[in-house]
């Protein structure tokens, strides 16, 4: 036996179903406004849209309702997004919406939102993807309308910063339904010529304008280019699928050629780096060179033969001065020696003699010994050495010479 | 052998230059061979700012399958 369920059991359970269903939670439906209010009050929004063969009430919050740039009417063709859920209170199936888009773009928005995430999903977007671009390109491929203002201006911003480049022009068909198979076939062009960056571009127009590059085969084109792809796709606030693909997005054709290349001003200024490196070595070593060259001459100077006279001179005199200062101290040693001999001299006196009673006898004015009595005439003033002193005499006339 | 393209002619002359600079920089050089490498260095500079004042963007069309587009009309 089944147990009864409430009604309000019944509903929520259904509620929960549908609000957890993968396609009901998230899906967009195409179909026909044939009503459409606003709620004056509260400002959320009741709709009903159809087919020939169906109908379906759907309310759009006040939040949601307020991005709307304009009221839908009966009659127009619309593609809402949403979930499917039930109203409690009336058991209604109903279309919780929170994007309403007139069906001509609003097809290209979900068509857009359905690539996107089936493209980011095979891996297309990823940012470890994305290639750095050459710092000096040699040669630039660009694809883009022939004869278009985007044409022009990344002509004008590669001839004003980086001239040395060269530019390969493969020009493509940029709206319209061959537009995606043009460009594929001109970057296809350019990844068999050499190039080492591409970029994509387009100037800014409408939306639909704007749609080859949201095309699959585009997307896919760029992901298989060989080289880096800048692309530069509409104005600032377009993004499409190719913008991320690329390896980098500019946001409009103009900055794109701006990053694909460095500015020559940056280019003189290393070259200019350089030359100063250059002069600061070879200056260091010229100083160098020149110091030691000053160094060398001042050796040179030391050994000139003028000054090498005076220091010879110099050093004769010298040698004078210590030969003389010997020679004197060899006269003072030989006084020395003298002075020692003499009293070794005199240490041989005859002073044991005097101690025995003899007498040594000089003559007081010369200090000659007296050896003969004819060696002092009379009066002779006489110095007699005793043993314990000295007494003095003088030559007296002998007796018999007196008697005579 | 294709022709250098003007930037590789620059690169080629800016890879010299640089390599002149680190020998230099390296040093112990003969004073001969320094003023020589000056010199070079000098020469090689002048060559580059030469090439970059001579630049003028050479713009080529690639188009096999219109060649009736004209690029500039």
């Amino acid at each position: 036996m089944y147990q009864a369920l409430s009604v309000s059991e019944l509903t929520s359970y259904l509620r929960e179903l549908l609000e957890a269903h993968p396609v009901l939670g998230d899906l967009w439906v195409q179909g026909e406004i044939s009503e459409f209010k606003r709620h004056a009050a509260s400002g959320h929004c009741y709709f009903s849209i159809k087919d020939s063969e169906a109908l379906l009430r759907g309310v759009m919050w006040r939040t949601a309702a307020a991005r709307l740039s304009m009221l839908p009417r009966p009659g127009d063709l619309v593609l809402v997004h949403g979930y499917v859920s039930i109203y409690p209170q009336r058991g209604d199936l109903q279309l919780y919406a929170d994007t309403l888009l007139p069906a001509g773009v609003g097809m290209l928005y979900a068509r857009f939102e359905e690539l996107k995430a089936r493209l980011e999903a095979e891996g297309l977007f990823r940012e470890a993807r994305k290639r750095p671009l050459p710092a000096l390109p040699r040669r630039i491929g660009i694809v883009t309308g022939a004869q278009s203002a985007a044409l022009h201006d990344m002509l004008n911003v590669l001839a004003r910063r980086f001239p040395l480049v060269e530019v390969l022009v493969a020009p493509c068909l940029v709206q319209g339904e061959q537009a995606p198979l043009s460009i594929v076939e001109a970057l296809t062009r350019l990844y068999a010529s050499d190039v080492d960056l591409i970029i994509l571009a387009r100037g800014g127009g409408a939306i639909e304008d704007l749609w080859s590059f949201n095309d699959e085969a585009v997307a896919r084109a760029v992901y298989a280019s060989p080289v880096p792809v800048i692309t530069g796709v509409g104005h600032e606030t377009d993004t499409t699928i190719v913008d991320l693909v690329a390896d980098l997005r500019a946001p409009t054709p103009s900055a794109a050629a701006e990053l694909a290349v460095p500015e020559l001003a940056e280019l003189r200024a290393t070259i200019a780096a350089s030359r100063a490196r250059l002069e600061a070595t070879v200056g260091a070593l010229l100083a160098l060179r020149r110091a030691q060259v000053t160094d060398a001459a001042s050796i040179v100077e030391r050994h000139a033969p003028l000054r090498r006279l005076a220091r010879d001179r110099q050093q004769v005199d010298e040698l004078a001065r210590r030969l003389e200062r010997s020679a004197s101290t060899a006269v003072q040693l030989r006084d020395v020696a003298l002075a020692g001999l003499n009293g070794r001299l005199q240490a041989l006196s005859p002073q044991a003699t005097l101690a025995r009673g003899y007498a040594v006898v000089r003559r007081t004015d010369t200090g000659r010994v007296l050896t003969a009595p004819a060696q002092a005439a009379p009066a002779t003033p006489l110095t007699i050495t005793l043993r314990d002193g000295e007494l003095y005499a003088e030559v007296v006339v002998p007796p018999e010479e007196n008697q005579q | 052998m294709t022709a250098q393209s003007p930037v590789e002619s620059y690169e080629h002359l800016y890879a010299r230059l640089q390599e002149v600079v680190a020998r230099l920089e390296a040093g112990e050089l003969p004073l001969e061979e320094t003023l020589q490498l000056y010199e070079q260095g000098v020469r090689l500079a002048a060559e580059c700012q030469r090439l970059l004042d001579a630049a003028e963007l050479r713009v080529r069309q690639l188009s096999a399958v219109d060649p009736g587009i004209d690029l500039f009309a």
